[in-house]
């Protein structure tokens, strides 16, 4: 380290002491975004200078960036000094009871099946120590351990295994890469980190489920998951019941790593808030997650069904780095009521008989916007490379919007692309023909809503899949009649 | 079973059907018949409950309930089926799944058990058979792709699926091939047991070679001109439907 870089330092642990004691009667920053505020998260997670460094830079480098507005996602401009940057573990009030819990979150959780004690926990209602969740998560842990996977919240990581985090740490996602990713790497608070060596294969999927107490980490996670030559895991993110959340802005970022021969398949069933029915409230979902295949034959795979957020804003990607290596996106996206989607995929070929799939099913209901943004960029060096994608819009009524922006890019002539769109709507005829056959109207919409997701429903694991669809009939209550 | 007492309906602003009034039996097979345009799938869309269907006067009495209150889910649910003379195609969804969903919405309400995947797969079989149709076929997704015939085919095992009190088949033989007109008349002979009121709406006489009618009701210009035993085809078959024209217009 340079001398100006270690006087920097000094100075810094000087002010971040300040910081420190001064809040940690509190345990929590007054809203605004400084490097003070910066230096206080790391220094509260006892974080080597490293990563602290590695903050402040991007913290700087977020100084010069402006929003992004190429979305087609409508808002207010955010305060960025109006948010509470550590008040990560979420603050959520913990309530006495379920009695004091919204009701109209409980009917919801009623029909998802949700049992009452994960309900409670949920909602954020006080549980019993011993909960059964936590002790079969820490047998999991074990069995992991003594294969070696390593599968730990981000924090925990930083200390335990710091050099592995250093050394995979925004090689896929730099600091840099963009707006949100770039204020996520400053002040980012937790978030789950796994590794799975060589020639491991996962014996379980991976769930933040498990870990519910901890993955309340608020609205900047941070994800990273390596999987070492020829090993596999399955990681399913976000917890399937829709939580409240008070927050507004939700800027996360994950990275995947996969060398030679190694398999990572991501799930996300996202169900934040929406928002009423007017459009008020809800969560701006501005998430960066993107994957490399930086082994040969190596293959990543997103399955994401997005039923919340008030705005979503996400592109799950993949790099292709590895020759044979492949990617996949496999994406629903619901918007309802005054909900906005701008979601979709980038597969960025460089190897070579790199091949990648996307299949992207929208639905529009309401005031719902959805956009299918894509870009297939084919590298001069990927020889041989193959593309298939499919995008298809359902329309429910007719205030809704459906777009799909692709883009491609192709710099070698070897390459083959496929691309399959349509859109389509609910049809009267359609729903008189089901509600002649004795369905309810909101089961006939469901049923062709079903119908119409299954190719990606399919990739998701078996609960997930359920959970999945029950979901999407929740959300689209009220859509028709 | 079926009451309809000086039915008027329209269609926006059109007049479509003017007064008609016709009564069916448990077990009664009747056929409709008239020129194009005199109101005929009105009529059908009208008891199925269509939306966009006006009824302006009248009344419409199914097994003593007011059927003309009802929503269209619960009037099938009632026992009330219409083979369209159209069927709708409902990609993305399986025929089985579909017709799961709607059997046990049917039974529920009727109040018998819910079948399971093992009784359902059963009972499809045998209803498939008894239509004639190929196993490929009847696992597909709703009319997706279907020929004009196959659609036809497919309404006919639905309506065997459903087990209607009272079936209405549109234009049913329209679209057919000589073959499959017999499968399907024998599927729905084969569903006549004494109890279940139909009324087939047909523009030949060939139909009712197939599925022979107790009663013949000729509908023109939004009424019932007409109404006579299975010999009254034979009649219109030969002599057309001017003259009726002409005495519902005097
Ligand atoms: N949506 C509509 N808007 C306006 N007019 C309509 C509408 N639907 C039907 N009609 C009219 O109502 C009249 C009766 O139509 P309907 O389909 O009931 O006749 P039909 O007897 O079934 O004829 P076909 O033998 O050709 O099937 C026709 O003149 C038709 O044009
Ligand atoms: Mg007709």
């Amino acid at each position: 380290m340079s001398s100006s870089a270690e006087t920097i330092q000094d100075f810094a642990g000087r002010r971040y002491q300040a910081g420190f004691i001064t809040d940690i009667e509190s345990d929590t920053v007054a809203p605004g975004l400084s490097e003070d505020v910066v230096r206080l998260i790391s220094a509260k997670k006892g974080e080597p200078e490293w990563l602290l460094d590695w903050r402040l830079r991007a913290y700087r480098h977020w100084l010069t960036l402006t929003p992004p507005t190429w979305a087609h996602v409508h808002h207010p401009p955010i305060d960025y000094q109006d948010i509470s940057y550590y008040s990560a573990p979420k603050q959520k009030q913990k309530l006495e009871s379920l009695d004091e819990v919204d009701p109209e979150l409980l009917r919801t959780y009623e029909k998802l099946g949700i049992p009452l004690l994960e309900q409670k926990m949920l909602a954020g209602v006080a549980v019993d120590a011993v909960f059964d969740s936590v002790s079969v998560a820490t047998t999991f842990k074990k069995k992991l351990g003594e294969m070696g996977v390593i599968f730990s919240s981000f924090s925990e990581a930083v200390k335990e295994h710091g050099e592995l985090l250093r050394k995979y740490l925004g090689t896929v996602v730099p600091y840099t890469d963009n707006y949100y990713a770039t204020l996520n790497s400053a002040v980012f608070s937790d978030g789950s980190f796994v590794f799975v060596p060589k020639g491991v294969r996962c014996p379980m999927e991976l769930s933040t489920y498990f870990r519910i107490n901890e993955a309340r980490t608020g609205q900047f996670e941070r994800t990273l998951i390596v999987a070492e030559e020829g090993a596999y895991v399955s990681y399913l993110e976000g917890c399937t019941a829709p939580q409240r959340d008070e927050n507004q802005l939700h800027a996360a970022v994950v990275e995947l790593v996969a060398l030679d021969d190694a398999e990572i398949k991501y799930s996300t069933v996202q169900n934040w808030y929406p928002g009423d029915e007017e459009g008020k409230g809800g969560i701006y979902n501005f998430v960066t997650k993107r994957g490399a295949c930086r082994g040969d034959r190596s293959k990543i795979s997103w399955t994401q069904v997005e039923t919340g957020s008030a705005i979503t804003w996400k592109y799950p990607s993949c790099i292709l780095q590895g020759d044979d290596s492949v990617g996949e996106f496999y994406s629903v996206a619901l918007s309802n009521h005054r909900q906005q989607a701008d979601t979709g995929t980038k597969m960025i070929h460089l190897g070579k008989r790199t091949s990648s799939t996307i299949v992207s099913k929208g639905i529009s209901a309401g005031h719902g916007v959805q956009t299918y943004r894509g870009l297939v960029r084919i590298a001069k060096s990927a020889e041989g490379a193959r593309n298939y994608t499919q995008c298809d819009s359902l329309l429910l009524g007719d205030r809704c919007k459906a777009d799909t922006v692709p883009y491609i890019e192709v710099q070698n002539a070897t390459a083959r692309l496929e691309h399959e769109a349509t859109t389509s709507k609910i049809s009267d005829d359609q729903l008189f023909y089901c509600m002649q056959r004795g369905l309810a109207a909101e089961d006939a919409v469901n049923l062709i809503v079903n119908g119409f997701c299954k190719r990606v429903f399919r990739e998701l694991p078996m609960e997930f899949a359920v959970e999945a669809q029950k979901l999407l009939e929740v959300s689209l209550e009220g859509a028709v009649g | 079973m079926l009451e309809i007492d000086n039915l008027h309906a329209r269609v926006g602003d059109t007049p479509i059907l003017k007064g008609l009034t016709l009564t069916l039996r448990p077990g009664e097979v009747a056929a409709i018949m008239g020129p194009n345009g005199s109101g005929k799938s009105t009529l059908s869309y009208v008891l199925s409950g269509r939306p966009g269907y006006e009824v302006t006067e009248g009344t419409v009495r199914f097994d003593g309930q007011d059927l003309l209150a009802m929503e269209a889910d619960e009037r099938a649910r009632a026992g009330v089926f219409l083979a369209f003379q159209y069927p709708v195609e409902v990609p993305g969804v399986s025929n089985k799944v579909f017709l799961k969903a709607a059997v046990n919405a049917c039974r529920k309400a009727r109040g018998q058990g819910e079948l399971d995947a093992y009784e359902f797969l059963k009972l499809f079989e045998d209803k498939r058979k008894l239509v004639g149709m190929g196993k490929e076929l009847a696992s597909r997704e709703v009319n997706s792709g279907f020929s004009g015939g196959e659609k036809k085919r497919n309404e006919i095992l639905q309506m065997a699926m459903l087990d209607p009190k009272l079936a209405i088949l549109d234009e049913t033989d329209s679209g057919l091939d000589i073959d499959a007109l017999k499968a399907v008349s024998e599927g729905v002979n084969a569903l006549r047991d004494g109890e279940r009121a139909m009324l087939v709406i047909t523009h030949y006489q060939r139909l009712l070679d197939h599925i022979v009618p107790d009663t013949v009701h000729v509908l023109v210009d939004g009424r019932i001109a007409r109404t006579g035993g299975r010999e009254l085809a034979l009649e219109l078959e030969e002599r057309g439907y001017d003259w009726l024209k002409a005495e519902a217009a005097a």
